[in-house]
């Protein structure tokens, strides 16, 4: 894969950003002027108010070669692709790109909205530089890509958000770019549309050197062959080995305080979570294997007024879906309310695939439905690995391949 | 695979240094980027104006009531004599409806490019396309109402039994003088109105005072103090001398009006360099 062409080159790229608007615009005549001149503007010194979006960042992509650009928000992962895409000059650094750029930044650009869908595909289609031939040949595919039907002849403007960004996409997937700029454009529309989306891009990836910035740790690891972690617009890690990428990526977030909720009747304290030789409490990450025992303890004070109390444990993902649940009375435990109770869970075997995931104790009193207390964020686990799964679950089952003749 | 070892690929490349330090290259660029905008400046404009057009009831009356309306204005202030204006060559209410037709064209070619530029701050702020693009759809729209507004001037030279002479053709070109003035400076002004809306703000200020300073109602004031409005204003050479071809044939001072000409031509030339130079300064400070 690596016998590709260079596409993209970054020397020591950087780029700083003013904090305030009224000195931000400022700066803007200033850089304006001094570019008049001739002068480079500033010299790559910070003035004022402002900090380094992207500091000094290095790298070489293929033809071929994915990249994954990931970090948290403001680490510098969008003002990067706009250098890469030449929106916005670098302060410091040089950056080389060969052949076509598209960029996948946001869809539909330049959709007028009185106008109807048909005429939109030819407005957003110049706008990303594709030949009105072109899109003249494939008007249909479009069409039937981005699943508007008879809707094509509506004005845009009465379109759902979901078909508007379709049609976006379907316009975009017609570039036939040597660097491929995408900036999180895929995480829209229904499941189905998605999958259709990454099979376009898959399509691009062959003949193409893309970046994709995302947020969705499944995309990076079944797309990308490469990963960049940026953090505060540095590069803290580039290299081909994505699991280990994304690893390092979850190992940025320290995980939120606890949230209590709920009428107060009862109160939980002391949880902590166990794979029999590690612990951790709070906001500390319990760092497990694939396959391990998970041991949780916790202590409850409950109020006298409290008649039938019930636990539900649940487990979120990182994006704080519930993808677990234990249910105290469907594993057949009755708590006996007193003012000091002390529960231990064991979920053994656990099939969580690799990321950070938190956990979540509501206290119900099945009584009359009142929600005793309920604590998000009470503890926090990280599964390691290997193989960065697309699911939350990892199964192994028991395969087999049956002899044909 | 692709196989690109025969046909290199071209590589663009990205510094600090300010583009003008290699003159050449910006000036192929230039080229290259005015031929490649085309067709998405006129996908931009048939855009726009139906958009527009689509939009409203009256339609393309809207092109050609204010001037009229303001002609009219000052045809019944003339005949009450509540102002008083010298004689004309023409009668007064087809020398103020050509005057007031030919103002509106230059007010709306030095609206465009602030008006388009900033209507595409989210495009620009996304994509990277040649932004020739946005000031030729500006143009292109100018140029479209400007072609409704003929029809006013068609209907005056038959209202009024004006003579059609040679100079009607090359009125035609002193209207498009006109037109490139104002895109000057409105392009002249874009960079920083971009940055700050008190550019806006101060524009439509400017154009309501400078309609008073210019020879639009009135013929071009000949004592002395006065004839300094028609002397040190731009626009008022090419706004006379475009009526005048078109309505007498003649152009009476040739001498200011090519002047003019020759100096917006090398300042909107100028004014373009500025305004490639000042995009991706401003896409960094409007970009969301």
């Amino acid at each position: 894969m690596s016998s590709g062409e260079v596409l993209i080159k970054a020397n020591n790229v950087s780029k700083k950003f003013c904090r305030r608007l009224k000195r931000a615009l400022w700066y803007g005549v200033n850089d304006l002027t001094a570019e008049l001149l001739g002068r480079s503007h500033s010299h790559g010194e910070l003035r004022e108010d402002e900090f380094w979006a992207v500091h000094d960042a290095s790298f070489e992509l293929r033809r071929g070669q994915c990249l994954g650009l990931i970090g948290r928000n403001g680490a510098g992962k969008s003002t990067l692709l706009k250098m890469l895409n030449g929106l916005i000059k670098p302060d410091k650094g040089r950056i080389e790109m060969c052949g076509r750029v598209g960029a996948l930044i946001e869809l539909g650009t330049g959709f007028n909205p009185i106008l109807t869908g048909r005429e939109n595909i030819y407005v957003n289609a110049a706008v990303l530089g594709i030949a009105k031939a072109q899109v003249h040949k494939k008007l249909n595919s479009i069409i039937e890509f981005a699943e508007i039907g008879d809707f094509i002849d509506m004005p845009v403007q009465h379109y759902s958000s979901g078909m508007r960004v379709r049609l976006g996409f379907a316009v975009a997937a017609q570039m036939e770019p040597d660097v491929l700029l995408i900036d999180e454009v895929l995480a829209v529309g229904d499941v189905g549309f998605k999958i259709k989306c990454l099979n376009a891009v898959s399509d691009l990836l062959m003949n193409s050197a893309v970046i994709l910035v995302s947020h969705t740790m499944q995309w990076i690891s079944s797309i990308c062959t490469k990963v960049i972690v940026l953090d505060d617009g540095a590069v803290e890690y580039f290299d081909d080995d994505v699991p280990a990428g994304i690893d390092y990526y979850h190992t940025k977030f320290t995980a939120p305080t606890p949230n209590i909720l709920g009428s107060g009747k009862a109160r939980v304290s002391d949880i902590q979570i166990s794979n029999g030789y590690l612990r951790a409490r709070g906001e500390e990450f319990l760092l497990l294997d694939w396959g391990d025992d998970l041991s949780i303890d916790m202590s409850i004070h409950f109020d006298s007024s409290a008649i039938k109390p019930v636990i539900k444990l649940f487990v979120l993902d990182a994006k704080l879906t519930p993808i677990a649940e234990c249910f105290s009375e469907f594993s057949g435990l009755t708590i006996t309310p007193k003012t000091f109770n002390r529960i231990n869970l064991q979920l053994t075997n656990l099939r969580f695939s690799m990321g950070t995931y938190s956990i979540t104790i509501v206290l119900i009193d099945l009584s009359n439905m009142e929600v005793l207390s309920r604590i998000d964020g009470a503890a926090h686990f990280k599964v390691r690995g290997t193989y960065s799964s697309w699911a939350p679950v990892l199964l192994t089952g028991k395969w087999t391949e049956e002899r044909v003749r | 695979m692709k196989d690109n070892t025969t046909n290199p690929l071209p590589v663009v490349v990205y510094t600090p240094e300010s583009k003008l330090r290699s003159p050449m290259t910006m000036a192929r660029e230039m080229w290259r980027d005015l031929l490649a905008s085309r067709e998405l400046a006129w996908r931009l404009m048939v855009r726009d104006i139906s958009a527009q057009y689509r939009q409203s009831f009256l339609g393309l009356v809207w092109a050609f009531l204010p001037p009229v309306a303001m002609a009219l204005v000052f045809v019944v202030l003339n005949s009450r004599k509540v102002i008083n204006i010298t004689e004309t060559n023409i009668p007064y209410a087809a020398f103020a409806v050509f005057g007031t037709v030919l103002w509106q064209v230059f007010v709306d070619s030095l609206n465009a490019p602030l008006k388009v530029v900033t209507a595409a701050k989210p495009m620009l702020a996304k994509i990277n396309f040649p932004k020739e693009a946005l000031i030729l759809s500006g143009l292109g729209q100018t140029l479209f109402n400007l072609s409704i507004k003929l029809v006013i001037l068609i209907a005056v030279f038959i209202i009024f039994k004006i003579p059609v002479t040679w100079g009607v053709p090359l009125s035609m070109l002193a209207i498009l003088d006109l037109v490139l003035l104002g895109t000057m400076f409105g392009l002249l002004m874009t960079p920083v109105g971009v940055l700050y809306t008190d550019v806006a703000q101060g524009l439509s200020l400017v154009t309501g005072l400078w309609f008073f300073v210019t020879p639009v109602v009135y013929p071009p004031p000949t004592n002395f103090p006065f004839s300094l409005l028609a002397t040190l204003n731009p626009v008022s050479p090419i706004l006379v001398g475009a009526r005048e071809l078109a309505t007498e044939g003649v152009l009476y001072n040739p001498i200011p009006f090519f002047v003019v000409t020759c100096i917006m031509l090398l300042v909107l030339a100028i004014t373009w360099v500025v305004y490639r130079l000042a995009i991706p300064i401003l896409v960094e400070r409007m970009s969301a």
